[in-house]
């Protein structure tokens, strides 16, 4: 049942990108819109292709991508043990909670100038960035999923005579460890957005970002611009289809999202 | 020895428990019966050292319980919640065996040994969620036999089974006490299930602030047994004896 619905979402997912391409293709051959601002679907989609032969585009993406990996696991090694803190001693929460209510709304994409000018444009200022932006929603799902563990799996550990620090690391741990993963999946996205962002509007350096920047610059660059774009967004694609693959390997019990927001 | 002793327990203000005072010997199997909302469960708790008496006191063996008493185990009715998804069936059962400097080797060795007790020993790689309802629980019962406790409360163990499981466990559970002579307290909102368990039945009252309405010493020739027992004239006058208490009349 479950396995033909799933098939059922597949087909239905790939009529609506036949038909978007579709769209695209006809707008632009039709001269609805002007070529050098919408070459045809199928030629930028060649142009994307032949991009995976060219060796600097490659270096690009790997030098986004170093950065876009640095930056997350920064993130989760700050947000999970702070999440775990702040989730699970009520005074640290208390007094941390006035800061984080500040910083979290501030758009990270806002401060991108900032801290360019206070760490240059080269590969820290696009790992801070992309850091900033993917603490949040890791540290508010881990906060998150400690609430939600079962009182009675705790009760039931704590009757077998285990202290609170057991209790945390082999019961609230890992029952929020699903939690956890969510939030990781929803900063790897806004992590790309970021390290990607960051190259744009820095100009400067390598990676997709900059690539995405020059070609803008370039005539008829057009093609090359929206070419980087789909790049981007198989990367997005990818990376958000692993992620999803192996939470369900790792917590095959959890039924459903566990997600509690996304936000860039 | 169990023994409580003026034992008050609240919710804020409310009064849940109220000068409960009761002995429970060593090796008895008593059960404590009463309508949803008595505090039984609340009972179970203060007993476990889950949640401090507010009035009087419970001590084990002459020691008042402070925190969680050693050699206890608890086995809830929601084995769903109190299993853990990520272990496997023997990693649940030996992870209590930590607590004892046990190896991991040992551990697994003990876990295999009483899941074969409860007759789950195909089942040991596999996780909690992959098992039936009874089989869930048979799981928590290991888990709770593991560490050889000398006092065992059960918390509604069986509720939420179906019959002919829920009599496969009460037998397991009759087994068991035979056995190793541990002391249970069992809770239970099923009077044919407490006669039928129990050494002694212990009825509270209706909330708030529960107390003992009725004690009964449950004495019933022979061995139990699920169809012959359940048909004794004795069984049969117990089981209204507690019927009616619990029904307040």
């Amino acid at each position: 049942m479950r396995r033909r619905q799933e098939r059922q979402e597949l087909v239905l997912g790939a009529l609506g990108v036949l038909l978007a391409f579709g769209v695209c293709e006809a707008v632009s051959r039709a001269g609805i819109v002007r070529r050098s601002y919408l070459p045809p679907a199928s030629e930028v989609l060649a142009r994307a292709v032949e991009l995976a032969g060219d060796q600097a585009f490659l270096e690009g993406i790997g030098a986004t991508l170093r950065a876009w990996a640095l930056g997350l696991g920064l993130a989760v090694a700050l947000a999970v043990p702070l999440g775990l803190l702040l989730g699970s001693v009520p005074v640290v929460d208390a007094a941390v909670r006035a800061i984080v209510e500040f910083l979290r709304p501030l758009p990270s994409v806002a401060l991108i100038p900032l801290v360019s000018l206070l760490l240059g444009s080269g590969t820290e200022t696009k790992v801070a960035l992309v850091t900033y932006a993917s603490v949040w929603p890791i540290l508010f799902n881990t906060v998150y999923g400690l609430g939600e563990t079962d009182p009675l799996a705790k009760d039931t550990l704590r009757a077998f005579g285990f202290g609170r620090l057991a209790v945390l690391l082999r019961v609230e741990l890992p029952g929020t460890a699903p939690f956890i993963a969510a939030g990781i999946r929803i900063s790897a996205a806004v992590a790309l957005i970021l390290a990607v962002a960051t190259e744009i509007l820095s100009g400067f350096g390598e990676g997709l970002g900059i690539f995405i920047a020059q070609s803008g610059l370039a005539t008829d660059g057009t093609r090359d611009v929206l070419a980087g774009v789909v790049w981007a967004g198989m990367l997005g694609l990818v990376i958000n289809g692993a992620l999803v693959w192996g939470e369900r390997r790792l917590f095959p019990w959890t039924v459903g999202e566990r997600g509690v927001g996304v936000r860039a | 020895m169990l023994r409580l002793d003026a034992v008050g327990q609240y919710y804020g203000d409310h009064p849940v428990l109220r000068d409960l005072s009761l002995t429970v010997p060593d090796g008895q199997l008593l059960c404590v019966v009463g309508p949803s909302g008595c505090g039984k469960s609340t009972l179970l708790r203060t007993v476990a050292g889950l949640l401090p008496a507010r009035e009087g006191e419970v001590t084990v063996d002459g020691t008042p319980v402070t925190g969680v008493p050693d050699r206890l185990a608890v086995v809830f009715q929601d084995y769903g919640r109190s299993l853990y998804p990520w272990l496997t069936v023997r990693d649940n059962v030996a992870l209590p065996l930590r607590r004892q400097g046990l190896g991991r080797a040992e551990r697994r060795t003990e876990a295999e040994r009483i899941l074969e007790r409860v007759g789950l020993d195909g089942a040991a790689r596999r996780h909690p969620w992959q098992l039936s309802g009874g089989m869930q629980q048979r799981v928590a019962i290991a888990r709770a036999l593991v560490c050889r406790p000398s006092l065992l409360l059960m918390d509604e163990p069986f509720g939420s089974l179906d019959a002919q499981t829920r009599e496969d466990l009460e037998d397991l559970l009759l087994e068991v006490h035979r056995t190793d002579g541990t002391t249970i307290v069992f809770v239970t909102h099923d009077i044919d299930e407490s006669v039928y368990v129990g050494d002694r039945v212990v009825v509270l009252s209706p909330g708030p602030g529960s107390r003992v309405v009725l004690d009964l010493p449950v004495e019933l020739p022979g061995r139990r047994d699920q169809i012959a027992t359940r048909g004794l004239p004795e069984f049969v006058a117990l089981r209204a004896e507690v019927g009616r208490a619990v029904r307040g009349g």
